[in-house]
């Protein structure tokens, strides 16, 4: 599996180094967005295997990033892991509504990050 | 550095700058500025540091975090009022949060008993009083939670040669729908997903599939039937549909009971198979938009693999860099301005005309070096807002225990300054703060008195004026008391009975050392540092510091600082043979004395008369040991400088060679420290000029032996 690329939303810089440090050691192209918007705009250059996007962010939050880019005829297949502190059922089923694939609970450990990612990526 | 601990300082810059907007978004909702966005980067601003710390398990803080973040997430959805009492509860806690930062950073221990008071406060702020300490139950439950048992995966047993023995296995329908697949899911990542838990024979159901012409590509046709051996965990196979949830509903039982209806079984096949017929059900059914369904990668073929950096464009606005590489730089550009000018030296000295190219080019060079050397020190300035937001809560704590009412009001925030600089001027601006509270302010009931609001005003402002940094930390409060001022520096000799001061140098008085106006000395302004200390360290810094003051009105510390440590702009001047640079901040005029200015004062000392005022005069050939008689001071020329500690002296040098920028080169580092001598620098020429440190030059080379009373007249 030659140059996957995920593409992360976090506006959290350590959130996205960490992310960075994982994926990368694991063998995968990391583009990074700092939030909703921007994700959408890195979207429109790149089309990502996967994307792991996180939720609360300023200017554009990972629910309404994840409908954009199911409404987005290039990416609306591509699966979507949601970062979240939050395990709580209805977050997921928020998450979900939303059209995310799968989540991630915060804090994640590289495992389970890729166990994820491998979980819904074709 | 490992990997991780290079996340962890980015965790703790971003702990800061999160704290820092916490703590300004709080204080806007406080002053009425804030509105629903301020409350959600609040809220986000805790959120984050509680993601962080639980990333490197700083329990403690993640526990306080989340009752944090809970009261501010009533805020958010609108169930707790932004009130006054609130955000100040909040601001409180901030503070608390940021004890934990410290503590983590391993700065500091975090006072448990103040957090736990904290967090019932937090707890009590979203419950009625009775059951805040039900309330509190989330901080609990938070530690509980496991962190990654979502949806972990359990190992597995890839047993290659079979079925298991076990005759009890596990018989899966599922039978996925539309939506699913609309959500970047995948039946075929399903059946790979359970043949992770073991070998499993699956197969399907096709009757629903219509004729290839009636083929919506959207829809969902086919039903699966997995074997999976019986000694595979039920939850490990529920766990792998913890994702798709209702949308591909399951029924899973004990057995072969279960056969798909209606209609025929297709043939068991074996996974693979399974996968590739998967691949050519959405490769058929949904050739454009859900052609991600390709052929199925494991998570383990990435881990081999090499990646190529792909900077995304988010990355690009700032990249963050090894402060050692950018001092390495500015060292270099130190040489670079050295060499070139001794290029434009030995130019000059040969006999090329001005107008010839090499000279031409040469100017070029200048300007260009000019320019690289301002960019270069560009990349090392900072704004001073990193200081400046330590200060509210420095404000708060001292207004607390002072019991004065205060309002810090910054400005200029955006005022960039060298790092260097910036590192060194979160003391002086401290101390002035507390001074300005402590002493400045009066009680709410006096200010009541007085006919002012009970609330007192410090501003701290940062501007640039004329290639430095003004520094401002001016109150609303008594004004400094004069008479109380001269009259404690009488007392303590720093001034004689019948001095005649202006009421500026009164005012400054405060800045001599062993000057304590407080006459009990209080634990804030108090610890046995008083405005000499701080007027010390800023002169140290090459930086001066003075007050203003109107009875009544308020007081006014302004300092000013180069904006840089690594440049120095100076006045060449040579004394006894030796070239010397005088900082150009520390010298007010340049003076070539006439003979009835120049009066003697004991056996071998002078005074110089400026304009009906006395300053000594020093010969700094042999202030600094060069030669043992002074020359004449009307022959050669005299600096007027002035240091603040004594006030002012004539230093006088055999002449001026000029004015320049010049890049400051530690003594200490590349020699000794040498007395009097502040660093040196490398001149055009080449050889090595030493600057000098006005204040110790008078301080000890002169002042030791002149009589306090005599300087204060002096000056």
């Amino acid at each position: 599996m030659t140059g996957r690329t995920i593409l992360t939303v976090d506006d959290s810089r350590m959130m996205r180094e960490m992310l960075l440090m994982v994926l990368r050691d694991a063998g995968f192209n990391v583009v990074q967005a700092e939030d909703g918007v921007d994700g959408l705009s890195v979207l429109s250059a790149t089309s990502p295997d996967v994307i792991i996007t996180d939720i609360n962010m300023p200017r554009m939050d990972g629910y309404g990033f994840i409908e954009h880019v199911r409404k987005d005829e290039r990416h609306r297949a591509t699966p979507i892991l949601v970062l979240s502190t939050e395990s709580a059922p209805e977050k997921k089923a928020r998450a979900r509504e939303a059209g995310a694939t799968g989540w991630i609970v915060k804090p994640f450990n590289a495992d389970n990050l890729l166990g994820a990612i491998r979980r819904v990526s074709a | 550095m490992d990997p991780l601990e290079s996340i962890k300082v980015t965790f703790f810059q971003e702990c800061d700058e999160l704290l820092a907007d916490l703590e300004a978004g709080l204080l806007a909702l406080e002053s009425g500025q804030g509105d629903s966005d301020t409350i959600n980067a609040v809220f986000r601003a805790v959120h984050s540091v509680k993601g962080g710390a639980g990333a490197f398990g700083f329990e403690p803080m993640v526990k306080f975090a989340h009752v944090f973040e809970t009261a501010l997430d009533a805020m958010r959805s609108g169930s707790l009022a932004a009130e006054t009492d609130t955000l100040k509860t909040m601001l409180r806690a901030s503070d608390v949060l940021a004890d934990h930062v410290q503590a983590a950073k391993g700065q500091g221990a975090v006072d448990e008993a103040r957090t736990l008071t904290m967090a019932e406060e937090l707890a009590a702020l979203t419950a009625p009083p009775e059951t805040a300490l039900g309330s509190v139950a989330p901080m609990g439950a938070a530690a509980d939670e496991p962190p990654t048992d979502e949806w972990g995966f359990r190992p597995l047993k890839m047993a290659i040669d079979g079925p298991a023995e076990d005759g009890d296995g596990w018989t899966l329908i599922m039978r996925p729908k539309a939506e699913m697949y609309a959500k970047g899911d995948d039946a075929a990542i399903l059946l790979r997903e359970l043949g992770r838990l073991g070998p499993c024979e699956a197969s399907f159901e096709d009757s629903a599939l219509p004729e290839f012409d009636f083929l919506n590509p959207e829809a969902s046709y086919l039903v699966w039937r997995v074997k999976i051996p019986g000694d595979v965990a039920e939850a490990a196979i529920r766990d792998v549909f913890d994702f798709v949830g209702d949308e591909c509903p399951i029924d899973l039982t004990r057995g072969e009971a279960a056969a798909l209806a209606p209609g025929p079984v297709a043939p068991v096949v074996d996974i693979d198979a399974l996968l590739q017929a998967a691949k050519a059900e959405t490769a058929a059914s949904a050739p454009k938009p859900l052609a991600a369904a390709a052929p199925a990668p494991s998570g383990e073929d990435p881990a081999a693999k090499d990646s190529a950096k792909a900077p995304g464009p988010g990355a690009a606005a700032t990249i963050r860099v090894d402060l050692d590489r950018v001092d390495r730089l500015i060292d270099l550009v130190g040489e670079l301005v050295i060499n070139q000018a001794m290029l434009q030296q030995r130019v000059g000295e040969s006999d090329l005309a001005r107008s010839s190219t090499v000279a031409i080019g040469l100017d070029e060079l200048e300007q260009l070096t000019r320019e690289i050397q301002d960019s270069v020190m560009a990349i090392r300035a900072q704004p001073v807002k990193s200081v400046f937001q330590r200060m509210p809560r420095l404000v708060r704590e001292i207004a607390g225990s002072t019991g004065k009412q205060v309002r810090l009001v910054t400005e200029g925030e955006n005022t960039e300054v060298d790092k260097t600089v910036i590192e060194r001027l979160s003391d002086p601006i401290t101390h002035m703060l507390r001074n300005a509270i402590d002493h400045g302010l009066e009680t709410p009931e006096e200010r009541m008195a007085a006919g002012k609001p009970a609330e007192g005003v410090v501003r701290l402002a940062a501007l640039h004026r004329s290639g430095r940094i003004v520094l401002e930390v001016s109150d609303d409060g008594k004004g400094i008391n004069r008479k109380r001022v001269r009259e404690i520096a009488v007392n303590k000799g720093l001034i004689g009975a019948d001095a005649q001061l202006s009421d500026d140098e009164i005012d400054n008085l405060i800045f001599l050392p062993g000057f304590s106006t407080a006459t009990v000395v209080s634990n804030i302004s108090g610890r046995g540092v008083g405005m000499d200390v701080v007027k010390r360290s800023i002169q140290a810094l090459g930086g001066r510091i003075s007050i203003s003051s109107q009875p009544g009105r308020g007081s006014t510390f302004t300092l000013s600082l180069p904006l840089t440590l690594a440049v120095l702009d100076g006045m060449v001047v040579t004394a006894a043979g030796q070239t010397l640079v005088a900082p150009l901040t520390a010298i007010i005029e340049t003076l070539q004395p006439k003979p009835g200015e120049v009066r003697p004062l004991g056996p071998r000392g002078a005074v110089l008369a400026v304009r009906g005022a006395h300053v000594p005069l020093i010969d700094i050939g042999v202030a600094l040991g060069w030669r043992d008689i002074p020359i004449d001071p009307t022959a050669g020329v005299t600096l007027l400088v002035e240091s603040e500690v004594g006030g002012r002296a004539a230093l006088v040098v055999d002449a001026i060679q000029g004015q320049r920028q010049v890049v400051i080169k530690s003594l200490e580092s590349n020699f000794q420290r040498v007395e009097a001598i502040a660093a040196a620098t490398i001149l055009g020429d080449g050889r090595v000029a030493l600057i000098l440190d006005v204040d110790a030059v008078i301080d000890a080379r002169f002042l030791e032996r002149i009589e306090p009373v005599s300087l204060a007249k002096a000056s």
